[in-house]
């Protein structure tokens, strides 16, 4: 059974929401690992959650990229192992070069916090193992800092290489390309800014979320 | 010993609270202020008499934490 260990960071605010997923509704061992271990020996995949990692001072994830933990996170990833960043998360992974592209301000200036419409461009990914390319999904983003942006070269490598993972449908941030999730050209390491770990049960308004914790769980004990 | 570092957008990246900032200079009736960029300053004070070591650590620094490369760009400046 994959065994899963979420970050936690001084400021980041979603990892209970993410074990919770995990380990409550689906019933998988999730540890919560504080961002000063510098080992995640024995864990399957880690999840860098959402909040502001450090307060979010200076950008969002530059200074969490230089938690004692960040070296363990880049040889899970090296290793093969899924690493998933949500959010703050996401912006910490391209802080630290494992994926591609930086966060600008959103468009509007203000953030945003609502649910979105989203379409999965690559399935078989650690998010998307379950679901189907076209699939639309209703997941809430909540971020100040989610305009995905990369030069024109590295938008064509993007999508050349079929690492859109994620495209919004009504693109809340001014996101370049319609991004909301990219994973790296090996597919184990992957971003996206909403939330889904905030819509896993039909109450908080669509179950979509835990359709991404499923996929992880089957991305997982497939490798 | 001190460093000034200058922490802006490249010229290609759109950058939302300039536009917003050089809007709001036209609503004062600033008509002439055709555009603004934003950017960041940073005094960074070193515990260093050699202005060689100063501007290698300021460099360091801004490179490794200050600037983000995919972003933005810097000019470091050691004083005295």
């Amino acid at each position: 059974m994959p065994r899963f260990a979420v970050l936690v960071f001084p400021g980041s605010n979603c990892e209970e929401d993410v074990q919770y997923c995990l380990q409550d509704v689906l019933g998988h061992p999730t540890d919560l690992v504080w961002h000063k271990q510098t080992r995640l020996d024995g864990y399957d995949a880690v999840i860098l959650p959402g909040g502001f990692a450090h307060g979010d001072y200076l950008r969002p994830g530059a200074i969490a990229r230089f938690s004692p933990v960040m070296p363990a996170v880049a040889s899970m990833a090296e290793s093969g192992r899924a690493v998933v960043g949500i959010c703050n998360g996401f912006q910490m992974l391209q802080e630290a070069g494992l994926l591609p592209g930086a966060m600008l301000r959103n468009r509007s200036l203000t953030y945003v916090c609502r649910y979105v419409g989203l379409r999965v461009e690559k399935a078989g990914s650690p998010l998307t193992e379950t679901l189907r390319e076209g699939d639309e999904l209703r997941i809430p983003v909540g971020h100040a800092d989610g305009n995905f942006f990369a030069d024109e070269r590295s938008l064509e490598a993007l999508e050349k290489k079929d690492l859109v993972v994620f495209r919004y449908l009504d693109n809340p941030n001014g996101a370049a390309h319609d991004i909301a999730g990219i994973r790296n050209e090996r597919g184990n390491v992957l971003g996206l800014m909403p939330h889904p770990d905030r819509c896993y049960e039909p109450a908080l308004g669509t179950a979509d979320g835990r359709k991404l914790f499923e996929s992880l769980v089957a991305w997982t004990e497939q490798r | 010993m001190k460093a000034n570092i200058i922490v802006r957008l490249k010229p290609a990246v759109h950058d939302p609270q300039g536009e917003t900032i050089s809007n709001a200079l036209k609503q004062l009736g600033y008509e002439q202020a055709v555009s603004v960029r934003q950017g960041k300053f940073f005094e960074l004070s070193l515990d260093t008499d050699s202005r060689e070591e100063a501007q290698r650590l300021a460099q360091e620094v801004a490179r490794r934490l200050l600037a983000n490369p995919v972003l933005e760009v810097f000019e470091v400046e050691v004083q005295g």
